[in-house]
């Protein structure tokens, strides 16, 4: 066996119920909510900047500045949590949860689905996160050391948590049915799906999906820089090139996707009012052990979503790379694609150079831009990508315009430090407005 | 300790309920319907140690489900 298969297709029995995704939140470095940061990932648009250690509006501590070696993150800007988030919640959540809670709402109202009018254990809510609440744990290990435990908030118990966002969504909604968290750095936000899609097929409708972080404070970003993968280049059209010759690390950021994955004839008869495309296939895997000389998972990962998907590679117009901009891990992702597509057989795209890489956040961040491809017959482009080695055999799509192409199947990876693997094939539907239209009366 | 102290701190510890007035006559409302749970309430305890150094147990907590309760608490209390 060259690695474990830790979520395998099977679930394909008896006609499996069909999930499709019928709502996005989007909060990224680069737009709040789906259509503006749609539209400004086709512009090309960065939300990549320096950190400055003062904050931005909202008065949260960063790190950077002048005594960190790395000083570039993909921020999100313009997110007042006070005009998202009732005064109850303000105290026991980190900025991670209030931009999750926000992000859950917006999905909510896009897929037009209201909790209240629904039974409550037929919403479940399954999340990802890789970093917790890391702001408020600071601040409160703070006060721990130079104020007393007397002084330690009550909520760190559950605010630091990885759990946090799907508990307090769930709770917000009452969302009783099935809730989980996955923890599996970059790729958690993927398995996050496909365990969504998981929970639907066992008989729950309406799941709340996806993941989001936030952990820029002076503490999370050093924890950042000590994964040792950080570009430290300061210009930001130049820190984070993945698949280039110019490929030193990456840019971490903050943000993320929070979808409603539904059975599709629940999501029809509660008459949602369109449905962005199906979650095909799904797979994950698990990198053997460094030195063993067994081969990575990832092209495991890719052929086992396509054969969940019962799609042919010649059928995925554009691969959402996990392009971790880091050589040695750039090039094992191309060889894993041009193995499976062939040399140059495939589109593939990165638009997370323009956001960073927000860890859990970043595979629900591509499933939105693969839907919105998918809609619109575009690929978004990598803006700033400097020639690509011919030994990868990937055709990257640069340069600053999106390129157009009749879609019908696109492919999302994603690679989590620690060696995690996870693909997602994602399907447009044949009807995406899902409401038949009802009889005038 | 003042009802205006209490309600300070309650409001600064775990934020206000959008469908309660607060500022009416909350004496003898119970603190669940006020919109404060268990946690809300410990955090309380916590502020008023520090502010005014009365400490109330945690299992004490659970028992003063009032403000009238609680402020009596804190008032019968001989601060060392």
């Amino acid at each position: 066996m060259t690695q474990t298969t830790i979520a395998a297709p099977g679930e394909r029995t008896g006609g499996a119920a069909t999930a499709v995704i019928t709502g996005l939140g989007v909060i990224a470095p680069n737009g709040l909510g789906a259509e503006k940061f749609w539209a400004a990932t086709l512009r090309g648009e960065s939300g990549i900047r320096p950190l400055h250690a003062e904050g931005h509006a909202g008065g949260h501590p960063r790190g950077g500045g002048p005594r960190y070696p790395v000083t570039l993150a993909g921020q999100v800007s313009g997110f007042v949590a006070e005009e998202h988030i009732p005064s109850r919640l303000m105290p026991q959540t980190d900025r991670v949860t209030r931009l999750a809670l926000a992000a859950a709402e917006w999905a909510l109202e896009d897929a037009a689905l209201r909790p209240a009018e629904l039974p409550e254990y037929s919403m479940g809510v399954v999340t990802s996160n890789a970093s917790g609440g890391f702001e408020f744990t600071h601040r409160e290990i703070q006060k721990l050391w130079t104020q007393g435990p007397q002084t330690v908030s009550v909520y760190e118990s559950f605010a630091w948590f990885y759990a946090v966002n799907t508990g307090q969504i769930s709770i917000r909604h009452g969302m009783r049915g099935p809730g989980g968290v996955l923890v599996a750095e970059q790729a958690g936000g993927l398995d996050a799906l496909g365990h969504a899609r998981r929970a639907v097929r066992r008989g729950t409708p309406h799941i709340v999906t996806g993941g989001v972080e936030s952990s820029l404070d002076p503490w999370g970003w050093v924890s950042h820089i000590a994964s040792g993968r950080l570009s430290r280049e300061p210009v930001p059209e130049l820190a984070y090139r993945p698949f280039t010759r110019e490929a030193d690390g990456y840019v971490p950021g903050e943000g993320g996707a929070i979808l409603v994955l539904e059975d599709r004839e629940a999501a029809l008869r509660r008459g949602a009012a369109k449905v962005y495309g199906e979650v095909a296939g799904y797979a994950a895997t698990f990198d053997p052990r460094p030195g063993s000389g067994r081969p990575p998972g990832l092209e495991q990962a890719i052929r086992k979503a396509l054969a969940d998907a019962g799609t042919e590679p010649g059928e995925i117009g554009v691969v959402f790379a996990d392009a971790a901009g880091v050589p040695f891990l750039d090039r094992e992702e191309a060889a894993a694609i041009s193995a499976v597509f062939g040399p140059g057989g495939v589109p593939v795209t990165a638009p997370k150079a323009l956001t960073g890489r927000l860890y859990a956040g970043s595979g629900p961040l591509d499933v939105v831009c693969a839907l919105l491809a998918l809609r619109d017959g575009v690929i978004p482009p990598v803006p700033h990508a400097g020639e690509v080695p011919a030994a990868y055999r990937i055709d990257l799509v640069r340069g600053a315009e999106p390129r157009s192409a009749a879609l019908t199947h696109a492919l999302v990876l994603a690679r989590g430090k620690g060696g995690f693997n996870a693909a997602v094939v994602l399907r447009k539907p044949e009807h995406p407005e899902a409401v038949p239209r009802k009889e005038e009366k | 300790m003042t009802l205006d102290d209490l309600r300070r701190i309650m409001v600064a510890c775990a934020g206000e309920d959008e469908h309660v007035d607060l500022g009416g006559d909350i004496l003898d409302e119970l603190f669940t319907d006020l919109g404060y749970d268990s946690l809300a309430l410990m955090e309380t305890a916590a502020r008023i140690e520090t502010e005014f150094g009365v400490r109330i147990p945690d299992e004490q907590v659970a028992e003063l489900t009032t403000p009238r309760a609680l402020l009596d608490f804190v008032s019968g209390v001989t601060v060392p």
